[in-house]
């Protein structure tokens, strides 16, 4: 038993920390034609994002990963049940992971400007599907016993699955634009601050709705009312929201950064934990829905699994930590002449 | 079209791809540290100047390998739920475990590597290029776990309905594992030194950056030299193991349709496999099958006819993809010897240049043959005598939108693939910045 709440609590950890770390960039890649005035800036953008995209993205694949090792059933269901948004986000997150690589290889501005919409769309599309997608999970999605679906992709297109998406990439959004901030100078940065500021406060005014929805619409608060002492988990969330405005009106960026790092982390932990213990509940019928313990691996593998994760998460954290502070410099025009910039 | 052909298409047209950018990487990144090395060593800025040019190929290629990996390790879940659920307990956590330890440490540091020319002290710059190898070596070594698992399931029992995992080490440690990495790494590494060698022989042959080019080129020649060498070697023994544990791919590698003792090789055949014979069967070679398959000439090596029809893999391709693969491995050796013989004065041979650029392609071929082999020599098992690959897959799913999802992969990866391989050229083309 102890062994499938751990793996629970580190799904709910990659998944965290992957929409914390791709967030940012998945959200100043949608805000890009919105940023960038001239090439110039929009070459900063993707130079701001150039060291890291890559790394923050085999969060998503450890993720996946973990879901297939810990929790077999629930990865083949789940995964087969949302076929459709599941392969649109693959279609976008290659042609955006490829637009990096691509774009400055070929000195054309019809070139270019495909990359470009790769990116932009590629960013935008995973953000809002990731949203809808885990906003309909909970909800409950329409499968039987027999792990077949009875719904199909526009019913996932409901309202609490619309607000859910919503507000993913409004977070998502509003931590790029705070990145932007930080890694930018002069006029980009500025922009990227003011934009940071709207955002702030449509991403307050989802968030209160999708947290009085999620009431109704789901059973997310349940556990909370059960054991009150997690209430702890969303209050975090909403200090570090409110922390965010205080270092946008003071002018501390990174703290800014590092407060809506938060901000999605423990949205996510409040989520993932009014879950618990279901990973993928049915709508229709509850005796199908899949638990850490009805549809966990066994219990030698969950071992196994556990050793590995404790020792290279870790160590994972601690390098990727280093890469970043490497690299937290703030990219400058200078930066664009050398010959590995994008 | 059922989901079932459609999904396999899908997965084959996924994992091709795929492949077709991998093994560059996996080969080159050694030629990179190689080369990153000496220049720590010796400060010659020449190296460097290597190691940022095909760099910057390797780069063109990690990016694309990267974006599709992603799209292999959902395709199970997304595809091959039913296998998922089986198999999953065995055959997930050796893909988490890959992520975790080893893709990690490559993405990162490859950005490092990238971007760090300027940030980092030039040993700290190198001890990057060596972690982006090892990571990249760890994760073949995990992914070719995985698939090796697949082709011999070893360390498990059928418990609660699906495949559990009883002994760990056993499923790392087999033969299997082993000989499927380092003959997997071998041929990554002839391709990458073909392709180094080639690029290299292009400008010789053109009198452009001849310095550059002569230095890049004689590491290739001899990386790919031995590595060649090193890959037939180590393909015996994995075709060997093959013998042992996959006996019908056996039979189907060399179109063997009656059991016999002291098997002899064909040097000309020809499968008829709606007969269940050889339409061409001759020069033979006495004994030679049984003595390279089980190290003795009075083995018996079983026939196609011993195994159900629905239980033997299609025989054509199998046996064809085997023959070529071997014919190149051997083409190869002698190409590099050749090369290596004459590689102080390569600029001299022109019309060998022009064979050992033209030959790029062909190390491209022998790697695709191969997976041909491993792959639809196993089927029709999706795992070897435990899983059919009709029951694997989802039973959710409909062929529309299969059909609709492989059309859409089909057309994206065609133009990623043009895209890509025009940059490739490109960026070769133009050579190293002056």
């Amino acid at each position: 038993m102890i062994w499938q709440v751990i793996w629970f609590i580190l799904w709910a950890v990659l998944w965290a920390v992957y929409f914390t770390l791709d967030g940012f960039d998945l959200g100043l890649g949608s805000l890009l034609p919105v940023l960038a005035k001239n090439e110039n800036e929009k070459r900063i953008i993707y130079n701001a994002m150039g060291p890291f995209w890559d790394g923050n993205e085999v969060w998503l694949i450890t993720a996946g990963g973990a879901t297939f090792a810990a929790f077999p059933k629930t990865y083949a269901i789940m995964f087969s049940c949302l076929y459709t948004p599941l392969l649109l986000i693959l279609f976008a997150l290659i042609l955006r992971g490829v637009a990096f690589e691509f774009r400055s290889k070929h000195d054309s501005d019809g070139w270019r400007k495909i990359w470009d919409y790769c990116l932009v769309f590629g960013s935008f599309l995973p953000a809002l599907l990731f949203g809808v997608a885990f906003a309909n999970i909970f909800q409950g999605i329409p499968f039987d016993a027999n792990g077949m679906y009875h719904g199909n992709t526009l019913k996932l297109l409901n309202p609490y699955g619309l607000v859910g998406g919503i507000l993913f990439v409004l977070l998502f959004m509003m931590h790029g634009s705070l990145w932007l901030w930080a890694k930018s100078e002069g006029d980009l940065a500025q922009r990227a601050k003011e934009i940071a500021d709207k955002l702030w406060n449509a991403v307050l005014v989802f968030a209160v709705i999708f947290l009085i929805y999620s009431y109704v619409a789901t059973k997310l608060w349940d556990n909370y009312f059960k054991h009150p002492l997690l209430f702890v988990i969303p209050l975090i969330a909403v200090i570090a929201l409110i922390m965010v405005k205080v270092y946008l009106v003071k002018g501390e960026n990174w703290k800014g950064w590092f407060a809506s790092s938060l901000t999605i982390l423990f949205t996510t932990f409040w989520s993932i934990a009014g879950l618990f213990p279901n990973l993928f509940p049915s709508s229709i019928d509850p005796n199908a829905s899949l638990t850490i313990y009805n549809s966990s691996s066994s219990e030698l593998t969950l071992k196994i699994m556990t050793v590995v994760a404790v020792i290279f998460v870790p160590l994972v954290l601690f390098y990727q930590f280093w890469a970043y502070k490497t690299f937290s410099h703030t990219v400058t025009e200078k930066d664009l002449e050398s010959d590995e910039a994008y | 079209m059922d989901v079932t052909i459609l999904s396999r298409l899908q997965f084959a047209v996924a994992t091709y791809f795929h492949f077709l950018f991998v093994p560059l990487t996996l080969g080159l990144v050694w030629l990179l540290v190689w080369m990153e090395t000496k220049y720590v060593k010796t400060g010659d800025e020449e190296y460097k100047k290597m190691a940022k040019f095909w760099g910057k190929i390797y780069l063109i290629n990690f990016a694309i390998g990267v974006v599709t990996g992603i799209t292999l390790e959902f395709q199970f879940g997304t595809n091959w739920s039913r296998y998922s659920q089986y198999v999953g307990d065995v055959f997930g956590s050796l893909l988490a475990i890959e992520a975790t330890v080893a893709f990690f440490l490559e993405s990162t540091f490859i950005a490092v590597w990238v971007f760090g020319w300027d940030k980092l002290s030039k040993k700290m710059h190198a001890l990057a290029i060596w972690l982006v190898a090892i990571g990249t070596n760890v994760s073949a070594i995990w992914i070719l776990t995985a698939n090796a698992w697949m082709q011999h399931p070893v360390g498990y029992v059928i418990r609660n309905g699906r495949a559990e995992l009883t002994d760990f080490a056993a499923v790392v440690f087999q033969p299997y594992v082993w000989l499927k990495f380092t003959h997997q790494i071998t041929a990554a590494m002839t391709l990458a030194g073909f392709f180094v060698a080639g690029v290299s022989a292009y400008h010789l042959m053109r009198g452009s950056n001849v310095s550059f080019f002569k230095k890049s080129f004689k590491m290739a020649i001899t990386y790919a030299l031995i590595a060649s060498i090193l890959v037939v070697a180590i393909g015996h023994e994995h075709a060997a193991e093959v013998a042992k544990t996959q006996p019908t791919k056996l039979a189907a590698m060399e179109s063997l349709w009656e059991t016999k003792t002291n098997a002899p090789i064909y040097l000309l055949l020809w499968p008829d496999a709606d007969n269940e014979k050889n339409a061409v069967e001759a020069l033979p070679i006495p004994g030679m099958l049984s003595l390279l398959a089980f190290h003795s000439t009075s083995a018996e090596v079983k026939g196609l006819k011993d195994f159900p029809k629905d239980e033997r893999p299609p025989v054509l391709p199998t046996f064809l993809s085997f023959r070529l693969m071997v014919g190149l491995g051997f083409l190869f050796i002698l190409l590099t010897l050749y090369g290596f013989w004459k590689r102080d004065e390569i600029e001299n041979h022109p019309l060998f240049l022009k064979i050992i650029l033209y030959s790029v392609p062909l190390t491209y071929l022998a790697i695709l043959l191969g997976w041909t082999l491993a792959e639809v020599g196993r089927q029709p098992w999706i795992v070897y005598g435990l899983m059919k690959v009709k029951d694997a897959v989802s039973p959710t799913i409909s062929s529309t939108q299969v059909l609709v999802s492989l059309i859409a992969f089909t057309l994206v990866y065609t133009l990623l693939g043009i895209a890509d391989f025009y940059l490739i050229f490109k960026t070769a083309k133009q050579g190293p910045k002056a």
